[in-house]
């Protein structure tokens, strides 16, 4: 090889090319390479020191789920069609991939109701910030109005990101557990370029998603109304009014509920659908239809136009992939729920949430921290030290939740603890984390009476 | 050649799933609720009901099997053939790592599990920060980003938060007109304004422009060193003088780190903000399209504006996520950019290639895929490709090179698309086309470490036949590719009246 590129060593390369003041002049300080079996044993050893949704009974929930992952999905995913080509370039042997984002972007825009929706985005909160993008390029509004039922990540991702482009983001806090309509009314005016609220909201509460829509609609005045946005969770859209119906502009959402494994956060995907005036604004790649030069159906990356290889620093954003795998883990998830198993799943979740809330409302020590409806999580108020009620109810082997405060860092979420249920936790399960939690409470509120 | 006969995969029409399936059927069986059965009704006010199901598909479990399986067969991948996409590293992706990401205590652990007891996951980001401190020169590392473009983001926001720390209001960024796509819209994307400077004739950084252009208002150069003409910049400590002679932050885009591990390191070169690209010198499975990493290493200078988080090592050995830090990396963070903690199932496979190469087995790498780059490079010549499709710039090349269509165009009236489409025929994932955008009908080669001699001779073979082909008749260019699934597709009519998604019903 060196004879036919006419260089007598592998380093002349090197030496022609890199001048020597900025040649490493050493090996770098990383350990030897090891074999195959080795590196598994050292990552297995690493995995057995997680305490995982296998090894304890976990409510953990606050953005990402334990929902079960069917098997065809582990399957379809390391098949190497799917999980080794890079991004559709060359539509002619890359019909696979691109099927399956326009069959994504079926499935979310069903889910949704909402007319268009892209192949994909990074994950939850992130999406939400390339939602505030796009109102700002759709109207110029110099705000960014934001229900405190919002994620805290998504209001603090949000945040990073619209400092970038010098606008200024206005919490409006919640009521009864669910956005203070007056409140929002009175934050949102002709300079607000969107508004945003999620549905359900970071403590579990269905919001009036439709009430919201309309109040910043109105809010807004005539010449400039904002661009709704509501961070939805599309494993509750079976029973919950969808985004497109309740007056939502551009709906986005963490993806991770529909058949992605939790990976302790990442990678999963955001889903991103909108109404059609919103289309040409949108980020990420878009799958569309086509024909070949035989008339054969086929598919493309389309409206590239307003995407960053072409359109530079004028591009509609700077993302260049979707989450392409994840987004399939997504699709195949929906088809394997199907449009009655959708329903079926929203309805269980609506279900066992509710017992689950009055059940553990009904501990000593313990109530609900409001009387909204619920899906697949809820709030509770225990008096005392969450920290320290968790700890006890990890020593029991059960995990009851997350602390609210911890996330947020907001003083009216002290004492507050998340609980999520997915149908994988049964009634015994629920039952078990009760008679956990009850004795976690008694026993603390003994130690502070001591 | 359009009226060959079809191949199997072209007769077998494209369905959707939404097409398929029959009412009633289904693949997922409701667990039993086992609670009282309060009903939706009840539990949900009626305004906040859906009334109509979505209309999903209603298929059976072997029919969702058999329709994906059977639509994966219309993708080429990189398991199948060499896929030499310039910029884009598609080295192999050993499957131990999906093995060892697949572990319950790695995709099972939930993102917000108490630190004490994520120990092994916080152990493998600590690690892993490490080795990518280490490779690129940098001692502070966030893993957060989720993607390179994320990355750049991170970057030039942690750029204006450094700025605005020290009372500065600097509004542009330069950006050579070499650079990718991405640099660009995310200068935009941070609020700043984008100045091009000019590339010299030898393919680097044109030095005067750049000393022209470098004033008081820059805050940043994003720079890719070797840049994407697959060159290294041999003026980098000179630029780098230049930039921080004004006060500006030099920035460095990953995507072509696959060319220098363990031979150069960009923050030796004055770099203080790297992203790396995870899923291209570190071997995550592209997927398609997603998902990416993109971490990025800074300079101390840069450090306490990284993005919360922060990994922390308490003195008992233990770590810790540090959310609010008093002092050091992140105590003035820019804030967060995504959730939870980054892609770690992307960090778990990026590990696992780390431990199996180590550091000699990462320089090696590089110098292999230089050396293949070369290689094919020579062998392009030799075959006499090069009167049709000369090197852009350069002589020598690192991991990557640029040759230019605008001869073979000239001379066989062919494009470089229509190479680009004959070699589909040939069982070849062609190279970027059309980028860099200042190379006429530019043809960018990345054959990665992992190709070997065999294959590399094999495409050089094919670009050659392919050019004599042409010579004889450039029809059968223009009008390929034939054997696959579909034929050329009409791009500008799906732009034109888009349609993005099935019609139900």
């Amino acid at each position: 090889m060196l004879e036919t590129i006419g260089v007598g060593s592998a380093q002349e390369i090197f030496d022609r090319q890199i001048p020597a003041a900025v040649r490493l002049g050493r090996e770098l300080e990383l350990p030897d390479g090891q074999p195959e079996q080795d590196v598994y044993e050292h990552l297995r050893e690493l995995a057995a020191r997680n305490t995982s949704t296998e090894d304890e009974l976990s409510f953990l929930g606050a953005g990402m789920y334990d929902h079960y992952v069917p098997a065809l999905i582990d399957m379809l995913m390391e098949r190497s069609e799917f999980l080794t080509p890079y991004t559709p370039y060359q539509p002619e042997i890359s019909q696979g991939g691109l099927q399956v984002m326009f069959e994504y972007q079926t499935a979310i825009s069903e889910l949704t109701a909402l007319p268009v929706a892209n192949a994909s985005v990074y994950e939850g909160p992130s999406a939400v910030a390339a939602a505030g993008y796009l109102a700002k390029l759709h109207n110029g509004g110099g705000r960014f109005v934001v229900s405190a039922g919002l994620h805290p990540h998504s209001i603090e991702t949000l945040r990073t990101n619209a400092h970038g482009y010098g606008m200024e983001v206005v919490e409006v806090g919640l009521r009864d557990g669910v956005t203070d309509p007056d409140a929002w009314r009175e934050a949102i005016d002709d300079e607000t370029s969107a508004a945003i609220f999620a549905q359900p909201n970071f403590y579990g509460a269905v919001e009036d998603a439709e009430a919201l829509s309309a109040a910043a609609k109105a809010a807004g005045g005539s010449s400039s109304s904002p661009v709704v946005i509501a961070q939805v969770d599309p494993i509750t859209l079976g029973v919950l009014r969808p985004p497109g119906e309740c007056g939502v502009d551009v709906a986005v959402g963490e993806g991770q509920a529909l058949g992605n494994r939790l990976d302790f956060g990442g990678p999963s995907f955001g889903l991103f659908a909108a109404r059609e005036e919103y289309l040409r604004r949108m980020p990420g790649r878009i799958a569309g239809e086509t024909v070949d030069v035989d008339g054969r159906r086929g598919f493309v990356l389309t409206l590239q136009t307003r995407e960053q290889h072409i359109r530079r620093e004028k591009a509609t954003s700077n993302i260049c992939t979707a989450q392409a795998l994840n987004a399939l883990g997504g699709v195949v998830y929906l088809c394997w729920l199907g449009r009655r198993g959708i329903v079926e799943l929203g309805e269980l979740l609506l279900a066992r949430t509710d017992y689950a809330r009055e059940t553990l409302a009904a501990i000593d020590g313990v109530e609900k921290l409001h009387d909204q409806p619920v899906i697949r999580e809820f709030a509770l108020r225990i008096g005392g030290d969450v920290a320290a009620v968790r700890r006890r109810c990890a020593e029991q082997g059960v995990n009851p939740g997350v602390d609210a405060h911890a996330l947020s860092a907001r003083a009216e979420d002290r004492g507050v603890l998340l609980v999520a249920i997915t149908e994988r936790r049964t009634r015994a399960d629920i039952d078990r984390l009760a008679d956990a939690l009850a004795v976690a409470v008694a026993a603390e509120r003994e130690t502070v009476a001591v | 050649m359009s009226t060959l006969a079809e191949t199997p995969q072209q007769r077998d029409r494209a369905r959707t799933i939404f097409q398929k399936g029959a009412p009633g059927r289904r693949a997922f069986a409701c667990p039993q609720p086992e609670v009282p059965d309060a009903g939706a009704r009840e539990l949900l006010p009626a305004r906040m009901r859906r009334t109509e199901p979505p209309r999903l598909p209603e298929v059976s479990e072997p029919e969702i099997v058999r329709h994906y399986v059977g639509i994966s067969k219309r993708n080429f991948d990189l398991d199948s053939g060499f896929y030499p996409l310039g910029s884009c590293t598609m080295k192999h992706n050993p499957r131990l790592h999906e093995r060892v990401a697949a572990l319950p205590g790695h995709s099972r652990l939930h993102p917000l599990q108490d630190p004490e007891r994520a120990q092994g996951a916080l152990e493998l980001m600590w690690n892993l920060q490490g080795a990518l401190a280490e490779i690129s020169g940098l001692p502070h590392v966030s893993l957060q980003p989720s993607a390179g473009s994320h990355g750049e983001l991170a970057g030039v926001l942690l750029t204006r938060a450094y700025h605005e720390a020290r009372g500065e209001l600097r509004h542009k960024v330069l950006t050579p007109d070499t650079a990718h796509g991405t640099n660009p819209a995310t200068v935009t994307m941070a609020g700043f304004e984008v100045v091009k400077v000019a590339t010299n004739p030898d393919g680097g950084v044109d030095v005067e422009d750049l000393r022209a252009k470098a004033d008081a208002d820059v805050a940043c150069l994003m720079l890719t060193n070797p840049n994407t003409l697959g060159l290294f910049d041999p003026n980098i400590t000179e630029i780098a003088e230049i930039v921080h002679g004004v006060g500006a932050t030099l920035y460095y885009d990953g995507a072509n780190l696959n060319a220098v591990m363990g031979l150069s390191r960009p923050g030796d070169m004055g770099f203080d903000i790297v992203h790396f690209n995870l899923h291209k010198s570190f071997t995550q499975p592209h997927g398609g399209g997603g998902p990416g990493s993109g971490p990025i290493a800074v300079s101390d200078r840069v450090a306490p504006f990284l993005p919360v988080p922060i990994l922390t090592r308490e003195p008992d050995g233990t770590f810790a996520l540090e959310h609010d830090p008093a002092d050091g990396p992140g105590s003035r963070s820019i804030g967060r950019l995504r959730g939870f903690q980054g892609n770690y199932g992307c960090f778990v496979r990026s590990y696992a290639y780390i431990c199996s190469l180590g550091g000699d087995g990462l320089k090696e790498a590089s110098e292999t895929a230089v050396l293949n780059a070369n290689y094919l490079l020579a062998r392009l010549r030799e075959q006499d490709v090069a009167r049709y499709l000369p090197l852009a710039y350069g002589e020598l090349c690192m991991h990557e090179f640029v040759l230019s269509g605008g001869p073979m165009k000239q001379a066989l009236q062919i494009k470089t698309l229509d190479l680009a489409k004959r070699l589909l025929d040939f069982g070849f994932h062609p190279p970027t086309v059309y980028f860099p955008l200042l190379v006429d009908e530019a043809l960018m080669v990345e054959p990665t470490e992992t190709e070997t001699k065999e294959t590399l001779d094999a495409f050089a073979d094919a670009i050659a036949e392919i050019l004599r082909e042409a010579a004889a008749d450039p029809e059968i260019a223009r009008g390929a590719p034939y054997t696959t699934p579909v034929r050329r597709l009409d791009e500008v009519a799906a732009a034109k009246r888009p349609v993005i998604r099935e019609t139900i019903g």
